[in-house]
């Protein structure tokens, strides 16, 4: 007898033994997730508020789910996309994972992308925003926001409020250039004029940057700086004056995220972003999400936190329409699901797996002394530019 | 663009604040200790700690960025570094960047991954226009500082007692000790004076360059581009490679975005290839 006859034989009875399992005899099994999140390394603070938010999910809404208990497996990949790639192969193989869901950045999701559509396990981005990421695996659901869907209503705001020349400047990598191609296309299409820098990731010191902005004497500057990164900006944005120059700051929620925007001060009062949440969004659902967070977390949610929270919701929601079953249903279940987030009314577009949501023009002020980004200007339902423009 | 230039020189200083200690522990002693951010980082959290816990004001923190780096860097050179002098640069390259690893995971744990906030006094903060040039306040109070620090540091190396017998004990230890110079204590100070200087740099630095646990891997970078580039016989070698990295980084950036952030690796490898020994170093 061949080896690899025997393997395959055996490979033939082990699937057949779990085709055999009945519906009852599987809705004992515990349906795990497996939770990839950076939870230590320079995004550890997008880990800690996804991590926080999905462990308040479960404790609302209980652990059992469609008859099936629930099991939150959390793995730390500190932020390095063979790290995701390795605890995802682990997940799937050893603990066999319903879902895998997480990824605080563009790199660690795409790593997971062709494990999740070989393995047909859905897999659940809460965080990562770069436009292409749902089209890297049928399996991919997203539930945090993308770039140029956040960035399109701000270029369409300062176009329509008289602003006609706008330096962007974003950090040269892929969410970056998402918000720069996005900016620029918009409003130059409106007919303004757009003057385009980059700043390398690993930058120390924005001054020859702002400088150039400055000499440019625009009406305002566009902003994109991975979160972390928003509050050193804002501080030599105002070190060097440029609050006082008559340059307006917009940019993104990214550069004002809640997170932070205490700790960045006075400097950071009246910019302008645009993004799809924010912690004092006006609506008892948010009021509520807000308190329990901070009850049980000990800080703000941010716009991360909230795409953990609708992650963990489309996943329960999906295990009650299929009945607890996981892969391709799970991923079917979650297609066209429409719902009312603690950020507004939202729905997952049934084509791209990419979530459709208001987008909200906010502006930074004090609230009960701490600041906040207040929203004034709500674009209802925005679906991902790119991939809307693609499907045309 | 003189502003450009302001800017570059203030750039530098801070850079040299930050590698110095490097370059005397590194240079002077002759120990590779990539864990030199690893201090720098300590400087900065004692200054964000006393600021936003104890409310001290920012100048009244400096001295203490000084001495809790230095008095870290005296217990871990009795206890740690003294064992690792003679062995070869191999093992000194592992057990720094062994340190450097746990001070970031300890950090990370005790004070949570987020960016630091350092409150500055008003007087620091923002720019005034001296003919015609913008002058960030912030910056010149680095640039003060700087060059008091460098004259300083040349005059004790060069003029001092002290600076002699720890160039004796640097160039022929055995020696050294024949005459007299008790040179273990002189590698104790001198290593705890250059881990203060790097909490120094770290707690003048974290406005500029931010503050969280990946510091001293984030940084150790440049601080290894500045002691190659200046060389590591002396203290003005280093000097006068920060001030030209600081102002080639900022001036690239600004007229060439586009190529900007490879300005200073494209500078190294020119420097060095020319003079391998560091660009104010005699060679050996």
């Amino acid at each position: 007898m061949h080896r690899r006859t025997l393997l395959a034989l055996a490979a033939g009875l082990a699937a057949a033994g779990l085709a055999g399992t009945t519906p009852g005899a599987r809705a004992q099994e515990t349906f795990k997730i497996g939770l990839i999140l950076p939870m230590t390394g320079a995004s550890a603070s997008t880990g800690r508020q996804i991590e926080a938010a999905v462990k308040l999910y479960i404790a609302q809404n209980g652990d059992t789910v469609a008859g099936r208990k629930v099991q939150l497996i959390v793995k730390d990949d500190t932020g390095v996309a063979d790290v995701t790639k390795r605890l995802a192969q682990e997940l799937i193989v050893n603990e066999k994972v319903g879902a895998v869901a997480g990824f605080g950045l563009t790199p660690l999701a795409l790593s997971v992308a062709p494990l999740a559509t070989q393995a047909k396990v859905p897999q659940v981005v809460m965080a990562a925003a770069t436009a292409t990421i749902t089209e890297a695996s049928p399996f991919i659901v997203r539930t945090s926001f993308t770039l140029p869907q956040a960035t399109q209503p701000m270029a369409e705001w300062a176009s329509a409020n008289g602003m006609k020349k706008v330096v962007t400047l974003v950090t040269d990598y892929g969410p970056g250039i998402d918000a720069e191609k996005t900016f620029t296309a918009t409003f130059t299409k409106a007919g303004g004029t757009v003057e385009n820098l980059r700043v390398p990731l690993a930058n120390p010191d924005f001054s020859p940057f702002l400088q150039k902005v400055a000499d440019a004497k625009p009406d305002a500057l566009f902003v994109f700086v991975p979160s972390g990164y928003g509050a050193q900006f804002m501080r030599q944005f105002t070190e060097r004056g440029l609050d006082k120059s008559g340059i307006k700051l917009i940019g993104t929620g990214d550069v004002t995220d809640d997170d932070l925007l205490n700790g960045m001060g006075d400097a950071a009062l009246g910019v302008v972003t645009s993004h799809h949440y924010s912690a004092v969004h006006d609506s008892a659902e948010n009021k509520a999400f807000v308190a329990a967070f901070k009850k049980t977390a000990g800080f703000r949610p941010n716009f991360m936190g909230v795409g953990g929270y609708d992650g963990m919701h489309v996943i329960y929601e999906g295990l009650k329409k299929t009945n607890g079953a996981g892969g391709e249903a799970l991923v079917n279940a979650i297609k066209g699901m429409a719902w009312t987030s603690v950020r507004g009314p939202v729905s997952i577009d049934p084509q791209t797996r990419d979530i459709i949501q208001n987008v909200y023009i906010r502006k930074v002020e004090k609230v009960d002394g701490e600041l906040y980004n207040v929203e004034f200007a709500t674009i209802p339902n925005v679906k991902d530019p790119v991939k809307a423009a693609k499907a045309n | 663009m003189l502003t450009i230039l302001f800017d570059g020189v203030a750039y530098g200083m801070l850079l040299f604040v930050l590698a110095c200690g490097l370059a005397i522990t590194l240079g002077l002693m002759n120990f590779v200790n990539l864990a030199h951010g690893a201090f720098a980082m300590a400087g900065g959290y004692v200054t964000a700690i006393l600021i936003n816990r104890w409310g001290l004001p920012f100048l009244a923190t400096l001295p203490f960025a000084f001495l809790v780096p230095a008095a870290i860097g005296l217990v871990l050179e009795r206890t740690l570094y003294v064992r690792l002098y003679h062995r070869n640069h191999l093992d000194q390259v592992l057990f720094s960047i062994g340190l450097v690893f746990m001070a970031v995971a300890a950090v990370d744990w005790t004070m949570g991954s987020q960016q630091q906030f350092v409150t500055l006094p008003s007087w620091l903060k923002g720019r005034v226009d001296i003919l015609g040039v913008q002058v960030g306040l912030y910056r010149s109070f680095i640039i003060v500082v700087c060059s008091v620090l460098v004259v300083a540091l040349q005059l004790v190396l060069a003029k001092t007692r002290f600076g002699s017998r720890l160039r004796a004990a640097v160039d022929d230890p055995r020696v050294a000790r024949g005459l007299g110079i008790n040179v273990s204590a002189i590698f104790a100070i001198t290593f705890a004076f250059g881990s203060g200087l790097a909490g120094l740099g770290g707690a003048l630095g974290a406005e500029i360059l931010g503050l969280d646990p990946t510091f001293p891997l984030k940084f150790m970078i440049y601080f290894l581009i500045v002691v190659t580039v200046g060389g590591t016989t002396s203290l003005t070698g280093p000097f006068l490679a920060s001030i030209l990295l600081g102002v080639a980084d900022v001036a690239g950036k600004y007229y060439v975005p586009s190529f900007g952030a490879f300005v200073i690796y494209s500078l190294m490898i020119v420097v060095l290839v020319l003079r391998p020994q560091g660009l104010f170093a005699r060679a050996r």
